[in-house]
C-alpha cells in the first residue's frame, strides 16, 4: 500500500462499504534515513486508524502492543471522543505489524522532549544495516503512548474523521457544514431535526479529501476522555482467554529448550548430547554459535533432555568478571576521570573549595532483570517461503524485520501475529533479541511451528539487565546552611539524557558521566536511568536538607520556587500522607520527588523496622501530574504498578555477577514484593492542564528514595546502597525531626 | 499413561507420570490459560485447582493426579461457589477482578484467581494476615492493592 508524501491524512474505501482514516504525519529530519532505505515509502508514517462500518460501528486500530498498561484502551478512547463516537459502538483491535501501522510519532515526540533516547536511536540513526533489520518502528515504550501517539495520531484522526462526516451530511442535507453538529455516532442538523448515522455516511466520507489540521476539542468538551472506562482488555484476563504470545499452540508444534553461554558473549565450543537424543520425543540438538537447543514435542521433554546435554563454552576474559571487580573498577575510574559534561553551570569546583562545610556520599546500584512474569519465549514456523511469528513483543515491526532478516526473508514474508504481553517493561522491546534470534533460528531448521522457550532461570540469566551504576557526590554550602554547589560523577552510559538533572535552584552544578562500560548487556529497564539517578539525587538532595538541621520536605520547596509542578506534587503528596504529623512510636515518613517522561511524581512512604529490622513499606502516598488524564482509573493503576515495581527494586533487587556470569537463578533469589509486602497505595491525580505526560513509569523513580529517607529519619542510617534487604538496621538511632 | 478430568472432561494422556501437570495441560491439551512462571513453585501463576485445593501445576506430577478432579481457570465458573447472576459465565471471584480492574499485564491472574478462589471457598471472610500468608502469588505489575480490594469485596458480601 503505497501513500502519497503530499497527504497528510488519507482516505480509503475498504471491504463491506466502511471508510478507513488514517492519520499520516510526514515529519522530516528523524526518518530521512529510514525512508532512504526503505522501499515503502512514507508508511511508516501513519499512526493510527479508524474504521466505520455500514452498521455505525467503529474500528479502532490501535498501534501499540497492551502489556497490562490499558493502551488499547486510553487511545481508543482519544479517538472515539474527537469523534464523537458512541463508546458503545467503538471496537477496538491492535494494529496489525505492517508499515501501514507505524508509530513513529513516539520518536518525533522523543525528539521534541530530549533528543531520541538511545533504546530507540537505533531504530533510526544508527547503521543502515540496522534500519533495514526493523523496516519500522511500532514500539511501545518510554510512557509515550498516549502522550506522543495518542496526541499527535489518535485524536487528529478522530477529529478528522467528524469533520468528513459532517461534510457530507451537509452536502446531501444542502446546508451549511457549521450548522452540524455531531453526538453519539450520528450527525446532526438540529434546525430540521434531521440526522444521520456515521455507518450511513461513510460510504461518502471515504471519498472525500480529509482535513489538513482537524481542529480538536477543548478539554470542557470531552465526552469520553477524562472518564474512567473499564479495560477492554481485562475480561479475557480473567478467565483464561487472553492469549500472551508463550500461547502461540498447535498440535503438530515442537519445542525448543536453550541453553545459552553463561558468561556473555562466549561461544560454544563442544557438545556431548548423546544421552539427551535417547530420550522420549526429542527430535533434534541444535548447535548455535552460543548456545545449544533441544527440539523436542513437549517444552518439558526438551527441558529434561536439556539437562542431560553436555556443552562447553569458550573462556573469554570476562570469566573471572565479579560485581565486586565491576564496582572496584567504577570506583577508580570515578576516583580518577573528570569525564563528559552532563550538566554544567557556574563554579563548582571553586564553590567546593570556599565552602563552610562539605559533604559527600558515594553511592551505587546493582543490575537488575525485568524478570517479567511471562517468560521470554518467541515462536516462529517457516513454510511455504514465509515465516509466522509469535512473541509477546514491545514492538512487532521490528520483530518482523528481525525475524526476516535472521530468517532470510524480506519483510513482506513474515506474518507477527498479535498477542497481549506477560509485562514488557523494557525486555520486549527493539534489540534485546537474543530469544528473538535463537527461535528464528532454531524454527528454521524445521517445517513445523517451533516454540522456543526460556527457563525462568534463563530468563533471569540471559536479560539486557538495568545497568549497574555509582554515583559520587559532593555538596557544598555557605556559613548559613544554604547549598551553593552541587557536585555529580556517575558512571554511564546515559540512556535517558537528563536523568541526573536536578531541579533545585543551586547556582553551582557539575554533573558528569564517566564511562561505566562492562561486559554485561544493558537496555531500558522500566523509568530507565531515572530508577537509579533519582535514587541517588533524591537520596543525597535529603543528606543535604539533614546536614543544613532543616525539614526535607522544606527544603526541597525551598528550592523550587521555579518549579511550581515539582512543588505542587509535593505539597499534594505530602498533605496527603499528613507529612509532619504525629506518627506511631517507630514509623516514619520519607519523601521524594522526580521528573519523568513528561510527569511529575512525589510519593510519601511511611516505614518502620519489623521484628528482625527488616523494613516495612506500611504506606505510599504519590501525587503525580501527567497534564490531565485520559483514562483516570487505568492511570491509577499504573501508578501503583510503578511504585511495586520500583519497591521490589529498592528492597530485593540484585543481580550480581561472579564468576562472568549472573548468579541468580529464580524468584527465591531474586525476591519480589508480594501480598505481604506491598504497602496501600494513595493515588493522587493533579491535572495542571499541561501537556501529557507519560504515566507508565513516572512513578517508579521516587521511590527507592522515599523509603531510604524515610529508614534515615527512623534509624539515622543513609542508605547509599541498594537494596535495602543487604542493610543492617539493628544499630538504629532516630534522627530528632526538624 | 495419565488419567484425571480437568474441568470435568476426562483426559486418558501417554505421557510420563512424572510430567508436570502443567505441561500436561498446556502443551499435551493446548489448555494455555494456566501459565509457566517460574517452574519451581515459587510465583504461582501456574496454580489450579485439584479436588477444590490450589496446587502449583509446575511442581505436580501427574502421577500424583491421577483420576482426579482438576479445575483449570477456564473451568473455575462451573465449579467456583458464588456464581453472580448477571454474569453467569463468570464465578464471582472473576466478576470482582473485572470490577476492581485487577489485572494489568494479566499473566499471573489466572493463577491468582485459583489462588483466591481457593481461599475464600474454605474461608469465605479472611483477615488481611490470612490473605497475606495464602495468597503468595508473584504479580509483577504490582496489582495486590486491588486485589486485596476484590477479596474484601468478596469477603463483606
Amino acid at each position: 500500500m503505497k501513500i502519497s508524501r503530499r497527504k497528510f491524512l488519507l482516505s480509503t474505501a475498504v471491504v463491506g462499504g466502511g471508510v478507513l482514516i488514517a492519520y499520516s504525519a510526514t515529519r522530516p529530519s528523524r526518518h530521512k534515513l529510514a525512508n532512504a532505505d526503505l522501499a515503502e515509502g512514507e508508511e511508516r508514517y501513519i499512526t493510527s486508524y479508524l474504521k466505520v462500518m455500514p452498521n455505525n460501528e467503529v474500528t479502532v486500530y490501535v498501534p501499540h502492543t497492551e502489556m497490562g498498561q490499558g493502551v488499547h484502551t486510553s487511545l481508543a478512547m482519544m479517538a472515539a471522543d474527537e469523534m464523537d463516537a458512541a463508546w458503545e459502538l467503538v471496537i477496538i483491535e491492535q494494529a496489525p505489524a505492517i508499515d501501514l501501522f507505524a508509530n513513529g510519532d513516539i520518536v518525533t515526540g522523543f525528539a521534541g522532549e530530549f533528543g531520541v533516547p538511545s533504546f530507540l536511536m537505533g531504530l533510526i540513526g544508527a547503521s543502515s544495516k540496522a534500519i533495514a533489520e526493523i523496516g519500522n518502528l511500532q514500539t511501545t515504550g518510554g510512557s509515550a503512548s498516549v502522550r506522543f501517539t495518542g496526541e499527535t495520531g489518535m485524536r487528529v484522526a478522530g477529529a478528522a474523521a467528524r469533520e468528513m462526516l459532517i461534510e457530507c451530511a451537509a452536502n446531501r442535507w444542502r446546508v451549511a457544514a457549521d450548522e452540524c453538529t455531531t453526538a453519539l455516532s450520528y450527525v446532526q442538523h438540529n434546525a430540521s431535526g434531521r440526522s444521520l448515522s456515521y455507518g450511513e455516511l461513510a460510504a461518502d466520507a471515504a471519498l472525500l479529501e480529509p482535513p489538513e489540521a482537524p481542529i480538536l476539542k477543548d478539554r470542557s468538551q470531552f465526552n469520553i476522555m477524562g472518564k474512567s472506562m473499564s479495560r477492554v482488555d481485562i475480561p479475557a484476563k480473567v478467565d483464561g482467554t487472553a492469549i500472551y504470545g508463550i500461547d502461540a499452540h498447535s498440535d503438530e508444534m515442537l519445542y525448543a529448550a536453550l541453553r545459552l553461554t553463561p558468561v556473555f558473549g562466549a561461544k560454544l565450543v563442544s557438545v556431548d548430547a548423546s544421552e539427551a537424543l535417547n530420550r522420549r520425543g526429542v527430535k533434534r540438538v541444535i548447535e548455535l554459535e552460543d548456545s545449544v537447543a533441544v527440539v523436542a514435542d513437549s517444552y518439558w521433554r526438551a527441558k529434561e533432555a536439556l539437562n542431560l546435554v553436555k556443552s562447553e563454552f569458550e573462556t573469554t576474559k570476562n570469566d573471572s568478571v565479579s560485581s565486586a571487580e565491576i564496582f572496584a573498577r567504577f570506583d577508580e575510574v570515578l576516583a580518577n576521570e573528570n569525564g563528559s559534561k552532563d550538566f554544567e553551570q557556574g563554579d563548582t569546583d571553586a564553590a567546593l573549595e570556599s565552602a563552610a562545610d562539605v559533604i559527600e556520599g558515594n553511592y551505587r546500584v546493582p543490575y537488575l532483570a525485568h524478570a517479567a512474569m511471562e517468560p521470554m519465549n518467541c515462536t516462529v514456523h517457516f513454510h511455504d517461503g514465509i515465516a509466522d511469528v509469535w512473541t509477546s513483543t514491545q514492538d512487532p515491526l521490528s520483530i518482523r524485520g528481525r525475524v526476516a532478516s535472521i530468517g532470510g526473508l524480506t519483510e513482506e514474508k513474515v506474518n507477527y501475529h498479535i498477542s497481549y504481553l506477560g509485562g514488557g517493561f523494557g525486555r520486549r522491546l527493539p534489540f534485546n533479541w537474543n530469544v528473538i534470534d535463537h527461535a528464528t533460528l532454531i524454527a528454521k531448521e524445521f517445517d513445523v511451528p517451533v516454540k522456543t522457550v526460556l527457563s525462568r532461570e534463563d530468563d533471569m540469566q540471559q536479560d539486557y539487565y538495568r545497568p549497574a551504576v555509582s554515583s559520587n557526590f559532593k555538596a557544598a554550602f555557605d556559613a548559613d546552611g544554604n547549598l551553593l554547589a552541587w557536585h555529580n560523577r556517575f558512571t554511564g552510559p546515559i540512556q535517558t539524557p537528563g536523568a541526573a538533572h536536578i531541579p533545585y535552584a543551586i547556582e553551582n552544578q557539575s554533573i558528569r558521566v564517566v564511562d561505566g562500560d562492562t561486559h554485561v548487556p544493558i537496555a531500558a529497564w522500566r523509568s530507565v536511568d531515572h530508577s537509579q539517578q533519582t535514587f541517588f539525587t533524591e537520596s543525597f538532595v535529603d543528606e543535604a536538607a539533614h546536614r543544613a538541621g532543616k525539614n526535607p520536605y522544606q527544603f526541597r520547596l525551598d528550592l523550587l520556587q521555579r518549579h511550581p509542578r515539582h512543588r505542587k506534587v509535593l505539597e499534594v503528596a505530602a498533605e496527603a500522607a499528613g507529612y509532619g504529623r504525629n506518627l506511631p512510636a517507630g514509623r516514619a515518613l520519607g519523601i521524594a520527588v522526580q521528573e519523568s517522561f513528561g510527569s511529575f511524581a512525589a510519593e510519601v512512604a511511611e516505614v518502620s523496622l519489623d521484628a528482625n529490622d527488616q523494613p516495612v513499606i506500611h504506606k505510599v502516598t504519590c501525587a503525580i501530574d501527567c497534564g490531565w488524564v485520559v483514562n483516570p482509573g487505568a492511570a491509577k493503576a499504573q501508578v501503583e504498578s510503578g511504585i511495586i515495581y520500583g519497591l521490589t527494586a529498592a528492597l530485593y533487587g540484585e543481580i550480581t555477577i561472579e564468576d562472568g556470569r549472573v548468579a541468580q537463578n529464580n524468584f527465591p533469589d531474586y525476591e519480589m514484593v508480594r501480598m505481604a509486602t506491598a504497602p496501600e497505595i494513595d493515588v493522587h491525580i493533579v491535572e495542571s492542564g499541561e501537556a501529557l505526560g507519560g504515566l507508565g513509569e513516572p512513578s517508579t523513580p521516587p521511590i527507592a528514595a522515599a523509603v531510604a529517607n524515610g529508614l534515615f529519619i527512623l534509624t539515622g542510617q543513609r542508605v547509599r546502597e541498594l537494596p535495602l534487604k543487604n542493610h543492617d538496621f539493628s544499630q538504629s538511632t532516630p534522627v530528632a525531626s526538624v | 499413561m495419565a488419567r484425571f478430568k480437568v474441568n470435568g472432561v476426562e483426559h486418558d494422556l501417554d505421557i510420563e507420570p512424572e510430567m508436570p501437570l502443567l505441561w500436561a495441560l498446556r502443551d499435551e491439551l493446548g489448555m494455555t490459560g494456566t501459565k509457566f512462571g517460574c517452574g519451581i513453585a515459587s510465583c504461582g501463576a501456574c496454580t489450579v485447582h485439584v479436588n477444590s485445593s490450589a496446587v502449583r501445576s509446575c511442581v505436580t506430577a501427574v502421577s500424583t493426579v491421577e483420576g482426579q478432579e482438576i479445575t483449570t481457570i477456564e473451568g473455575l465458573a462451573n465449579v467456583a461457589v458464588g456464581v453472580n447472576p448477571s454474569a453467569p459465565d463468570l464465578a464471582a471471584v472473576q466478576q470482582a477482578w473485572i470490577d476492581h480492574q485487577v489485572p494489568q499485564c494479566g499473566y499471573c491472574q489466572s493463577g491468582m484467581i485459583m489462588a483466591v478462589s481457593s481461599l475464600l471457598a474454605r474461608n469465605p471472610n479472611p483477615t488481611n494476615a490470612e490473605i497475606d500468608s495464602n495468597i503468595t502469588n508473584v504479580c509483577r505489575c504490582g496489582s495486590y492493592p486491588r486485589v486485596r480490594s476484590a477479596i474484601r469485596s468478596l469477603a463483606n458480601v
